[in-house]
């Protein structure tokens, strides 16, 4: 369902195209906010036929809006990941506790006895529909929330988020950056001493071998980091940021207490087990708090962004479509939870009401609210070239990838 | 704009100061060259301008460092972003982030400056050096050219006055490296920005300095006009070499000059013909055959089924940056990928025999050395080439000492100046006793004199009936040592022949003498001035202290570190 189809049909191409409006980038935020409505949604409920609309939401989403980014590829791990963990749910609860199994039996497996001290636990035995049922509807819910997550990595830029942070967080998004950009030069570099290796024969084993390569990659590591460190100096990071100490100290408080309150405050929220108070008080909480912080810290720290993603109308629908799909599930687990759980003993077809579906409806519609996406490099075959959208040819450089091969074979 | 008010910098552990009582004033809107042999304090004045000498490397400054009247001191070198760009020796080790666009906004980002003026520089940035079609690219995808390009452009976003450029076109091609110089005198000349460069390569900048900054290598640091400079310097580019030899005043500094003062000395080399390339020894076959060897990487094709045969003689392999120079030399040798063809030497084909036979069938000296090197000391590493090509003890250390006399065997191979270091992987590579030696980039970091010594070591291993090939883009460095050159690109052979008959008509590769010169083929100033001498020895009176044979010699007690 996620998978572009390799030959779109015309009108699939006008609607990717999203009806004539410009292609731009989505704030990332709208987007989170939208799988984490979607998420919250999906941790409401164990009914499959819900769930999968929910999957089939998230899917056709980002089949229509994600970008032709690497990092937008990825949304299949997380499919692949969602189906492992339902897998090894099932998997899970046919060998372990199958033996309490009452009901409908599909199998009968023959139990292995257990010694004394491993009472309670049950090694194979006959398998209950109701237990892998109950198993599977588990997995799925999990695995739902995880693709609701990848749904949000694969529309919004990682690197463009933390552009996003506030400037509090500064110094960590830089940390993180630069070690997103450091770690293909390591790999690099220790393809260049591995080869280099050969040339003196190559006879070292074991330790000796490890030392011919790890030293030579350390060192060059090391140079780079300062050379690295050298540059930023000098191109001015880390300036206008003298902060007094015990502002340093307040704000650090008031950012970790409120980072906590959040946690515990989307726990609460996602588990429908916690009491209801502990959601609604601790995330709203947190959140004052630590914008309290962050405000405090940011005001006096003196920075600007290149080309910030704005918050504008498109990015309200995203983020108001996710979070009322979150709202209305929940309001349905207090009117008509029934229908949200579906029965297991005894054994029922789960079924659909019309609120959830409606709740569903809403969360689909950021594949044409939002704009599309921009396109770096037009994909042959894929996305045949809009005719506003001219293909750009590729600059015949001279440099152009072969810099790379020079590259590999230092 | 730049003032060193009686400045003395003495890192921290050192014996002795690293430059002392410097008094140095670089009026605004100047391109000021700073030339001196490896280790003479280039880099250290350089980082002194933006307060990176002392506050990051550490080490004490005495005196005054004041750039637009600001003192270096009061300010760490962050405080200096907006009057102060800085763009380092490796570009791609320099860049934060990981596309064009987003690192020319990166200073901007940390000097606050608001959001609508940024994209306005932006713009303008790409158009000032040429790299608007870049904008969207990964920094890593590009040519050196283009990286070293963005640097410079990422530095000038922020609007500096100053600009520092620590040696931008040593690891480029002379095209890539016309290119970032022309975006630097444009600079200089449009925006009135003072420019600091260091340069081991003086012949590409020399022509467009205003001053020339030398330092010696006693610590000092002397001032003037490039000419006036260039008239007793111990190090100077080929055109002011002839210029000298030829008793040209004053001293031209371009070719363009010295080709207008050069009528009377094409006229007494009429008669006279350069030497010949090496001969090579028809009996013998060549020491390597190379057949249809195809090297490729993914789609990209870096090698495109070629063939070459190596004699006993230098071989000098040219061609822009990713034309597949290094791809060839790694195929040749073995430990490179090839996706076809074969390589002969002596019977066997190196890319099938163990590492071991193979590095004693053809060593190779790759673009970083350091990468070979692993161990404590020099001692340790000759010690470990011995047992490593079964050689007896001591015969590393014995090559060493012909190749680079005087270094001491205690020392950190980390700790050697860079042309020590190559000498030190090249006696290692030679160790095991390969009949073919390739070096890849071997003149990357060598000040001239290094280079000289160098040039001296590779004739005699060709002497000594050695094939040797330089892949490089020094074409001076060709001029000089180099039999054939061989032009590379696509991965194809462009051009094949005897070194004069190959870059002599070619704008890109012919040596500042040969352009001089033209139409006879003439390469170097030695060759010239063996002519000269032949014949009309009463009319040249050359002063001994700069005669190139006698810095050639002086050439031989280059200090260490």
């Amino acid at each position: 369902m996620n998978v572009p189809h390799p030959k779109p049909s015309p009108t699939a191409v006008a609607f990717r195209r999203g009806g004539g409006r410009l292609p731009r980038t989505v704030h990332p935020g709208a987007w989170w906010l939208w799988a984490l409505g979607l998420a919250t949604a999906a941790s409401r409920t164990t009914n499959p036929l819900l769930l999968a609309l929910i999957l089939a939401v998230a899917g056709f989403v980002v089949a229509n809006r994600r970008s032709d980014a690497p990092w937008a590829l990825a949304f299949r791990m997380y499919l692949f990941l969602g189906l492992f963990i339902i897998v090894m749910r099932v998997l899970f609860r046919i060998v372990f506790g199958a033996g309490a199994a009452s009901g409908h039996v599909l199998v009968d497996l023959p139990e292995i006895p257990l010694p004394e001290w491993a009472a309670g636990i049950h090694l194979f035995g006959p398998v209950g529909l109701e237990h892998v049922l109950g198993g599977f509807y588990d997995g799925l819910r999990l695995a739902t929330m995880i693709v609701c997550l990848g749904a949000a990595n694969a529309l919004a830029s990682p690197k463009r988020m933390l552009k996003a942070v506030p400037a509090a967080l500064y110094e960590v998004g830089a940390a993180v950056v630069v070690a997103l950009s450091v770690a293909p030069q390591l790999i690099e570099s220790v393809h260049r001493v591995r080869r280099a290796r050969r040339l003196r024969g190559g006879a070292q084993k074991g330790m000796r071998a490890l030392r011919s390569i790890a030293i030579p990659v350390l060192q060059d590591a090391l140079d780079r980091s300062l050379a690295l460190a050298a540059a930023m100096d000098s191109r001015g990071y880390g300036r206008n940021r003298h902060l007094p100490r015990t502002i340093r100290l307040v704000t650090g408080v008031l950012t970790l207490v409120g980072l906590i309150g959040v946690c515990v405050g989307v726990y609460a929220l996602l588990d429908g087990g916690t009491p209801r108070y502990l959601g609604v008080t601790m995330l709203p909480g947190g959140l004052v708090v630590a914008g309290i912080g962050f405000v405090l810290t940011g005001r006096r720290i003196d920075r600007s962004v290149y080309l910030p993603d704005r918050w504008r109308l498109a990015e309200f629908a995203v983020a108001v479509c996710g979070l009322g799909t979150g709202a209305l599930l929940y309001l349905t687990s207090r009117i008509d939870a029934g229908n949200l759980y579906p029965s297991l003993s005894p054994l029922a077809w789960p079924e659909l009401a019309p609120l959830p579906v409606l709740a569903l409806a809403v969360g689909v519609l950021p594949a044409w609210l939002a704009p599309p996406p921009p396109l770096t490099v037009p994909r042959a075959g894929v996305m045949p070239p809009a005719p506003e959208t001219p293909v750009r040819p590729t600059t015949p450089d001279r440099g152009d990838g072969t810099i790379l091969r020079e590259k590999s074979v230092r | 704009m730049i003032e060193f008010r009686d400045v003395t910098i003495t890192y921290a552990d050192a014996p002795a100061p690293a430059l002392r009582d410097v008094e140095l004033t670089i009026p605004e809107g100047e391109l000021c060259l700073v030339v001196g042999r490896t280790g003479a304090g280039k880099s250290t004045l350089l980082g002194a301008i933006n307060g990176l000498v002392p506050h990051f490397t550490g080490g004490t400054l005495r005196g005054s460092v004041r750039v637009d009247g600001i003192e270096t001191r009061s300010q760490p070198p962050r405080e200096f972003a907006h009057l102060v760009g800085v763009v380092g020796q490796d570009p791609l080790a320099g860049f934060v982030t990981d596309t064009v666009e987003e690192e020319l906004a990166y200073g901007m980002e940390q000097l606050a400056i608001p959001s609508a003026v940024m994209r306005k520089r932006v713009e303008e940035t790409l158009d000032l050096l040429g790299i608007a079609e870049l904008r969207h690219r990964p920094l890593r995808t590009l040519s050196g050219g283009q990286q070293q390009r963005v640097a410079i452009g990422s530095v000038l976003t922020a609007h500096p006055r100053v600009l520092v450029l620590d040696e931008p076109t040593s690891a480029l091609d002379p095209t890539a490296a016309e290119d970032v110089l022309a975006a630097i005198t444009r600079l200089v000349h449009d925006l009135g920005i003072t420019a600091i460069v260091a340069e081991h390569r003086m012949e590409r900048v020399v022509q467009y300095a205003d001053r020339l900054v030398h330092l010696p290598g006693d610590r000092t640091v002397r001032d003037g006009a490039p000419a006036e400079i260039l008239r007793t310097c111990d190090i100077a580019p080929p055109v002011v070499e002839l210029g000298r030899l030829a008793g040209w005043s004053p001293l031209p500094l371009s070719v363009r000059d010295a080709r207008r003062l050069a009528a009377p000395l094409r006229e007494r080399l009429v008669g006279h013909t350069p030497p010949a390339p090496r001969p090579t020894d028809p009996t013998t076959g060549p020491l390597l055959s190379a057949r249809r060897i195809i090297v490729r990487y993914g789609d990209v094709i870096a090698v495109r089924g070629l063939d070459l045969e190596l004699p006993g003689q230098v071989t000098a392999l040219m061609g822009r940056n990713g034309s597949g120079k290094s791809s060839l030399l790694w195929a040749l040798q073995g430990s490179g990928p090839r996706q076809g063809g074969t390589v002969d030497v002596a019977g066997v084909d190196p890319g099938r025999a163990e590492p071991k036979r193979a590095r004693a069938l053809v060593g190779l000296v790759p673009q970083t050395p350091g990468d070979l090197l692993y161990l404590e000391t020099v001692d340790a590493e000759c010690a470990e080439a011995d047992r490593e090509s079964g050689a007896e003890a001591g015969a590393c250390r014995a090559l060493l000492d012909r190749i680079a006399p005087g270094i001491d065997g205690a020392v950190h191979p980390r700790d050697v100046s860079e042309g020590q270091r190559l000498a030190l992987v090249l006696a290692i590579q030679l160790v095991a006793a390969p009949r073919v030696v390739l070096l890849d980039e071997p003149t990357r970091g060598l000040d001239y004199h290094a280079k000289r010594r160098f040039v001296r070591v590779v004739r005699e291993l060709a002497d000594a009936g050695r094939a040797i090939v330089l892949a490089t883009h020094d074409v001076e460095f060709v001029a000089q040592v180099a039999d054939r050159v061989v032009v590379m690109a696509e991965g194809d052979i462009v051009a094949d022949g005897p070194t004069a008959e190959v870059v002599v008509s070619s704008p890109a590769f012919a040596p500042q003498v040969a352009k001089i010169l033209a139409p006879a083929e003439w390469l170097t100033v030695t060759d010239v001035g063996n002519a000269l001498a032949d014949t009309d020895v009463a009319h040249r009176q050359p002063d001994p202290s700069v005669s190139p044979d006698a810095r050639a010699s002086a050439a031989d007690r280059e200090p260490t570190g």
